[in-house]
């Protein structure tokens, strides 16, 4: 087994919403249910239940955020880097949990799902959500493991939409939060490259409006992947990674093949998504990011939307990250001092562009560890 | 942990006496905080509520290990996140010298503390004074270490000067801390020749009221 590895996980089940009471209630209007959440754990929950930490995901992540789901897995989780016995976020210290989004594609329920009322695919009859949905339903498995309040809640990019959504809607569950390479509200932009994406995949005519099997849409879908990792990095790293540099040719090809590096790399970014990821939950994925804004419901007002986040929080953002701009983040920071939050932010120097919060492990790593430390410091001290 | 600390204070006078005069259980901001050593004894000796601003990556990560809460940001940027007295102390450590506009700081220091803590070093120092007039060089010593071209000091000031202009400033100086490397007594008596670095403990002056 890998070094500081958790080794190999298992991922576990929770569903709920099987009787009427219990269904979620969406933002949408809707109620919802059966949902199963998918999720994988780590290390031990203390006796007091004060040591979990919870780690929200990207758009495309999943549960499996570190070690190994079998003997012959030739990558660890997404984050395998900075939670481990020993590591950044340490298993041997903290019981960490992390669950695939609802809408999700990887084991939580989501439109490829099957509605127990019809027997089939709920397809594009899954109602919309939001982020605040997502956290609601983690909320639900937080109850099921036992937990009345996250030590620490951390995400990056989407998942920290998350953490924003927790420390608003539930803020007696959360001890300390910490969003990283993210934003409070999604800008025009960012809704602009969601809608271009998700035009790629329903102009794909094996979407079938959503309703199909054998044939996915591979291209619409690979085409959204590829758009969306052009604003995962850098025009810097672009630069840095492939140069005008040609793949597999000495001279320009005069056709349109592809005889760049980068274009090649993008052609397998968005091949690779296709055999991983679901073309009607990029979808509903990215329409909930669109949707969301934390300081909608304050009529705009920002620092009144996070007035009841009094935990000690955490912004990081980086400083070629372009898709959710330092600026961003620092908007985040202003507002939580004018409410007097205890707030820590850090604007880590990276030329990896939004990529680099899985990217810039010392860096943020470092922050993790010791502002998760203080938190617990505090907590054990009562 | 704390001795240790306390042993690095003395090696930096003014952190010591920031220390002795914080109220017990405050509020305050320590503008420049470098790797959180003045927050971690004010922490742990008086319970006082910190936050830390640094406008270094390598300093954050450092204060954070030392247990405190830090913004990142370049002081040059000015105050304007933070409202009118949300601190009781606003501190600024062998920093004023090095800001674009320290007018400007002193000012906005004022507006978001009840009271600002400067140390300040001292351009009037007899050492410095020394150098220039005898070898006609720009001085370099212990708290100015650089040399004139690479010196991030661009403001550099006498004890003198800095009086004058809290005056201009309307800042009133409610108590100040010369440290020498002379005689007690003299650096007391003459703190613009003798003291190489000054703690002032200052706040706005509020007219009309004694």
């Amino acid at each position: 087994m890998v070094r500081n590895s958790v080794g190999i996980v298992t991922p576990q089940n929770y569903t709920f919403g099987e009787t009427e009471e219990d269904k979620l209630d969406l933002d949408c209007g809707k109620k919802f249910g059966p949902i199963n959440i998918c999720y994988e754990t780590y290390g031990e929950l203390n006796e007091d239940a004060t040591n979990a930490v919870l780690v929200t995901h990207a758009l495309s992540g999943n549960a499996h955020v570190a070690g190994y789901n079998s003997e012959d897995d030739a990558k660890p989780g997404w984050w395998d880097d900075m939670i481990g016995p020993g590591k950044h976020i340490d298993t041997d210290k903290y019981f960490v949990v992390c669950s695939n989004t609802i809408g999700g594609c990887s084991g939580s329920t989501g439109p490829r799902s099957i509605n127990p009322e019809t027997g089939n695919r709920y397809n594009m009859d899954f109602p919309v959500i939001t982020i605040a949905d997502m956290v609601r339903a983690q909320y639900r498995l937080m109850k099921h493991l036992g937990i009345d309040c996250w030590l620490s809640i951390v995400g990056g990019s989407m998942g920290g939409m998350q953490v924003f959504e927790w420390c608003v809607l539930f803020p007696e569950c959360v001890n300390s939060a910490c969003a990283i390479a993210t934003t409070s509200r999604i800008s025009p932009q960012g809704i602009a490259f969601n809608w271009v994406g998700r035009e790629a995949i329903m102009s794909d005519p094996n979407w079938n409006n959503g309703d199909y099997e054998d044939e996915v849409p591979e291209r619409g879908l690979s085409t959204a992947r590829m758009l969306a990792h052009i604003t995962y990095l850098s025009e810097e790293s672009m630069d840095n990674k492939f140069g005008r540099n040609l793949q597999e040719t000495e001279d320009l090809g005069f056709d349109f093949k592809g005889d760049f590096a980068v274009e090649s790399y993008l052609k397998y970014q968005g091949n690779r998504f296709v055999g991983r990821f679901d073309a009607n939950s990029y979808l509903y994925i990215t329409r909930a990011i669109d949707y969301f804004d934390i300081s909608a419901r304050t009529g705009g007002d920002l620092a009144k939307a996070l007035k009841n986040v009094t935990m000690p929080f955490m912004m990081v953002s980086f400083t070629s990250d372009w898709l959710f701009p330092p600026s961003q983040s620092q908007d985040v920071v202003k507002a939580m001092l004018k409410n007097g939050t205890n707030i820590t932010y850090c604007n880590i120097e990276s030329s990896y562009g939004h990529d680099a919060f899985l990217l810039e492990v010392e860096a943020l790593g470092n922050l993790l560890r010791n502002f998760i430390r203080n938190v617990y410091t505090e907590v054990r001290n009562g | 942990m704390v001795d240790q600390l306390l042993e690095d204070a003395s090696v930096r006078p003014d952190l010591k006496v920031i220390l002795d005069l914080v109220a017990e259980s405050s509020s305050l901001l320590d503008l420049g905080c470098g790797d959180g050593a003045l927050i971690r004894l004010l922490q742990i000796e008086k319970k006082v509520n910190t936050l830390g601003v640094e406008g270094s990556q390598e300093m954050i990560l450092k204060a954070v290990a030392n247990g405190a809460s830090v913004i990142h940001k370049d002081l040059n940027g000015g105050l304007s996140e933070f409202a009118d007295n949300s601190f009781d102390y606003v501190v600024l450590s062998h920093t004023l010298q090095a800001v674009n506009r320290p007018d400007e700081l002193l000012r906005e220091m004022v507006r978001v503390g009840e009271m600002g803590i400067i140390s300040f070093v001292n351009m009037g120092y007899i050492k410095a004074r020394l150098q220039l007039m005898l070898n006609g060089r720009m001085p370099v010593t212990k708290t100015l270490p650089y040399r004139w071209y690479d010196t991030p000091n661009i403001h550099l000031g006498t004890i003198s000067d800095f009086k004058s202009l809290c005056d201009k400033l309307n800042i009133k100086i409610l108590r100040q801390f010369p440290f020498g490397r002379r005689s007690f007594f003299l650096t007391r008596l003459f703190p613009n020749l003798f003291a190489s670095t000054c703690v002032f403990l200052v706040s706005k002056n509020k007219r009309g009221v004694l």
